[in-house]
C-alpha cells in the first residue's frame, strides 16, 4: 500500500513553478544575469519611449477617411492620402474607366500564385493552365480584341506593372540562371568561358547602368524605326541581372552534390539531361533554397528601380501622389503603405519557401 | 571469307567471355594507375579482385562501365568496344550494373522510385510494369515493406540491398561490386553478402572488388590479386588461398587473415 502511494506521488511531482510557466520562462529568457536584466531592461524602455507615439499618432489621432483640407488641423497620421489616392496609386496612368481589367488581370495572377502553390498540382496541366492565364491576362491589360479598347504599353503603372516585372523577371530569371550555371560547370571550354564571362561582367555592373543601357544604348543599335518597348527592354536587363545572380547560387548547389550521384546515375546509363533533371538538379536547387529566395525577393524589390527609366511602378506613382501641391507632407503615409505591399508581397515568398523546405526534406 | 571468319571468331568469343580487357593501361597524369592489365571474363563467372588499398582493383572495375576512362588497350564488354562514343558506352552501362562502397542511392526519391528510375528512363519501360519488376527485387533482397520510405530512413545494411535491387533492375548482364561491404557496420555486412550470395546462385556474372575472404572462399571461381596496378595472380579460390605463388600474395594474405 505504502509503496503503492509513494509511486503515484513520484509521478504526479511536478517541477516547481518558477522554472516552468510564465515565470520560469520569464526567468530563463529575460532575466538570467545581471547583463541580459539590464539589457531586458533597457529594451523595455526604449519600446516604452518608442511604441506609444507611433500608436498615438498611427491610430488615435489619426484621420482615414478625409479630404486633405482636414489633415491639415491634426497630429496624427492623415491616412486619408491613400484612400483618396489609392486609384493612381495602384494603376498609375491607366485609363480610369478601364481600371477594372488590370485589377481583374492581378486578381488572376494571384489566384494562379495559389493555386500552383501545392507541389502535387506541378504538372503539365498546370504548364498550359499558366498559359491560358497569360493569354487572358496580357488581353485584359493591352485590350485591342472587340470589346477591349487598346491601352498603350506606356499607359501601365503601378501595382500592375511590379508585378509584371517582378513575376515574369523572377519566372524567367531562374531557369535562365540554371542554364548559366550548368554551363558554367560544362565541360566543353566554349560554353564554359561565354558562361563565366557573362556571369561575371553582369555581376560586376549595377542593375541600374543595365536599365540605363537598355534604354538608352540599346535603342541606338537598332534600326531606324524599329523601336522595342519600354517595359520589355526593363523586363530583359532585370532578367539578365537576376539570372547571373541565380547562376552563382545554383552553381554553389551543384557544387556541393556528392560525385557518387554523378556516379550512381552514369552507371545506370542515365545521359546528361536526364541525370541533371532528375538527381542531381533536384537535389542541388533544394539545397540552394533558402540563398536562392534571398535573391528573389532581393530582385523584387529591386524591381522599384525602374523608375529611373521613366516607368511608373508602385514605387513612382506613390511618389507622384506626393509631388500634388494638395498632398505634399504626408509622405510618411504614404510609404508606410507601399512599404507594406512590399512587405506583404516578400513575407509570402519567404513563408512559402520554408514550407518548400519542409515539404522536400527527405530525412528521417 | 576473310570478314566471314571474323565475325564467325567474335560470335564465339561472346558466346564465351562476356568481358575482355587486352592489354589495358591507364595513368592519372603521370601516376600509372593500371598497367597492361589482361583479364577474360566467361558469362556467369564469378571474380573476386583483392589487394592492398591503391593498388588499382576499385580503378580496374571502373574502367569496366567506363566511369574511369582507360587511355591505352581495349575493354570489349558484351561484344561492344568502349570507346568515346557516348552512345556505346550508355549501352554498356544499361548492361553492366554497379554497386558502390557508400550505395549512392538518390535520397530524393522513395526507394521505389529509385529502381525505377532506370528502367523507365534508359530502358523506356512502362511505369507498371516497372513498378512490378522493382517489387520483384525487393522483395528478393527482402525489403519489400520499405519500398514507399526515403533512403535517409534505413541502414546502411538496408540500403546496400536496395542499391543492389536498384541494378538488378535493369537485368543487367554483369554485375560490378565495388568494396560493397566496406562502409557498413560489421552487423550488417552478413545480410549483403548473403544477398550477393543468392545473386551468385542464380549464375549472374559478378566482379567483385572486396576484402571478404570468406565470401570469396566460397562463392569465387577465381580470385584475383592486384598490387601496385598489376595483377599479380589470379587463381582458384582454393589454389589461391592455399597455395600463394607470390610473395606479394603470401605477405598480403598473411596480413589480411591473422
Amino acid at each position: 500500500m505504502e509503496d503503492n502511494s509513494q509511486q503515484q506521488d513520484t509521478s504526479t511531482v511536478k517541477p516547481p513553478v518558477t522554472s516552468v510557466g510564465a515565470i520560469g520562462w520569464v526567468r530563463t529568457n529575460l532575466f538570467n544575469g545581471p547583463f541580459n536584466s539590464l539589457l531586458t531592461l533597457g529594451v523595455l524602455y526604449l519600446l516604452w519611449i518608442s511604441v506609444p507615439p507611433f500608436v498615438r499618432w498611427a491610430f488615435v489621432d489619426s484621420v482615414w477617411m478625409t479630404d486633405y483640407m482636414a489633415c491639415r488641423n491634426i497630429d496624427g497620421a492623415c491616412w486619408s492620402v491613400i484612400p483618396a489616392n489609392l486609384r493612381f496609386i495602384i494603376f498609375g496612368f491607366y485609363p480610369h474607366d478601364l481600371q477594372w481589367r488590370p485589377l481583374l488581370a492581378m486578381i488572376i495572377l494571384v489566384v494562379m500564385l495559389f493555386y500552383s502553390q501545392d507541389r502535387k498540382r506541378w504538372k503539365k496541366s498546370l504548364l498550359y493552365l499558366w498559359g491560358v492565364a497569360l493569354v487572358i491576362m496580357g488581353l485584359l491589360m493591352k485590350g485591342g480584341v472587340p470589346g477591349l479598347t487598346p491601352v498603350e504599353s506606356s499607359q501601365w503603372g503601378g501595382l500592375p506593372l511590379t508585378l509584371l516585372l517582378s513575376v515574369f523577371g523572377l519566372a524567367s530569371a531562374y531557369p535562365v540562371g540554371i542554364i548559366l550555371a550548368l554551363g558554367r560547370q560544362s565541360k566543353m571550354p566554349v560554353i564554359k568561358s561565354l558562361c563565366v564571362v557573362y556571369i561575371e561582367l553582369i555581376r560586376g555592373v549595377p542593375l541600374i547602368s543595365l536599365l540605363f543601357m537598355s534604354s538608352v544604348v540599346f535603342p541606338l543599335f537598332l534600326p531606324e524605326g524599329v523601336t522595342v518597348n519600354a517595359i520589355l527592354r526593363a523586363q530583359v536587363a532585370i532578367i539578365m541581372f537576376t539570372a547571373a545572380y541565380i547562376a552563382e547560387v545554383v552553381r554553389g548547389g551543384l557544387q556541393g552534390m556528392n560525385k557518387g550521384q554523378y556516379e550512381a546515375a552514369d552507371a545506370l546509363g542515365l545521359n546528361y539531361f536526364q541525370t541533371m533533371r532528375l538527381i542531381i538538379l533536384p537535389q542541388a536547387l533544394k539545397i540552394v533554397i533558402p540563398p536562392s529566395v534571398s535573391i528573389l525577393i532581393s530582385a523584387f524589390k529591386d524591381t522599384s528601380l525602374v523608375v529611373i527609366i521613366a516607368l511608373y511602378d508602385l514605387l513612382k506613382t506613390t511618389q507622384s501622389t506626393l509631388s500634388d501641391p494638395k498632398w505634399m507632407g504626408f509622405s510618411a503615409e504614404a510609404y508606410i503603405f507601399v512599404a507594406l505591399i512590399y512587405f506583404v508581397c516578400c513575407f509570402f515568398m519567404s513563408n512559402y519557401s520554408r514550407r518548400l523546405e519542409q515539404e522536400l526534406n527527405t530525412d528521417l | 571469307m576473310n570478314e566471314n571468319t571474323q565475325t564467325a571468331n567474335i560470335e564465339v568469343e561472346q558466346n564465351s567471355d562476356i568481358i575482355q580487357i587486352t592489354d589495358m593501361h591507364k595513368w592519372y597524369g603521370d601516376f600509372h594507375v593500371l598497367k597492361n592489365i589482361t583479364l577474360q571474363v566467361k558469362k556467369q563467372e564469378r571474380i573476386v579482385i583483392c589487394g592492398p588499398s591503391g593498388s588499382g582493383k576499385s580503378t580496374l572495375i571502373r574502367c569496366i562501365n567506363r566511369l574511369e576512362e582507360h587511355q591505352k588497350g581495349k575493354i570489349v564488354v558484351d561484344g561492344i568496344e568502349l570507346t568515346n562514343d557516348l552512345k556505346n558506352i550508355e549501352k554498356i552501362r544499361a548492361e553492366v550494373g554497379m554497386v558502390f562502397q557508400h550505395f549512392n542511392l538518390f535520397p530524393h526519391l522513395t526507394i521505389l522510385d529509385n529502381l525505377t528510375l532506370g528502367p523507365i528512363w534508359v530502358r523506356k519501360t512502362p511505369r507498371a510494369e516497372a513498378e512490378d519488376t522493382a517489387m520483384y527485387y525487393l522483395e528478393k533482397v527482402r525489403i519489400a515493406e520499405q519500398a514507399k520510405k526515403y533512403p535517409g530512413q534505413l541502414s546502411g545494411g538496408q540500403q546496400q540491398r536496395v542499391a543492389i535491387a536498384r541494378s538488378l533492375c535493369m537485368k543487367p548482364n554483369v554485375m560490378l561490386f565495388d568494396e560493397p561491404t566496406s562502409a557498413l557496420d560489421p552487423e550488417m555486412v552478413k545480410e549483403v553478402l548473403d544477398v550477393m550470395i543468392s545473386l551468385a546462385n542464380d549464375g549472374m556474372t559478378m566482379i567483385v572488388v572486396s576484402h571478404e575472404m570468406g565470401f570469396a572462399r566460397s562463392v569465387a571461381h577465381r580470385v584475383l590479386f592486384m598490387d601496385y596496378g598489376e595483377i599479380v595472380e589470379g587463381n582458384t579460390p582454393q589454389a589461391f588461398f592455399d597455395n600463394p605463388q607470390h610473395d606479394r600474395t603470401k605477405l598480403f594474405l598473411s596480413q589480411i587473415l591473422d
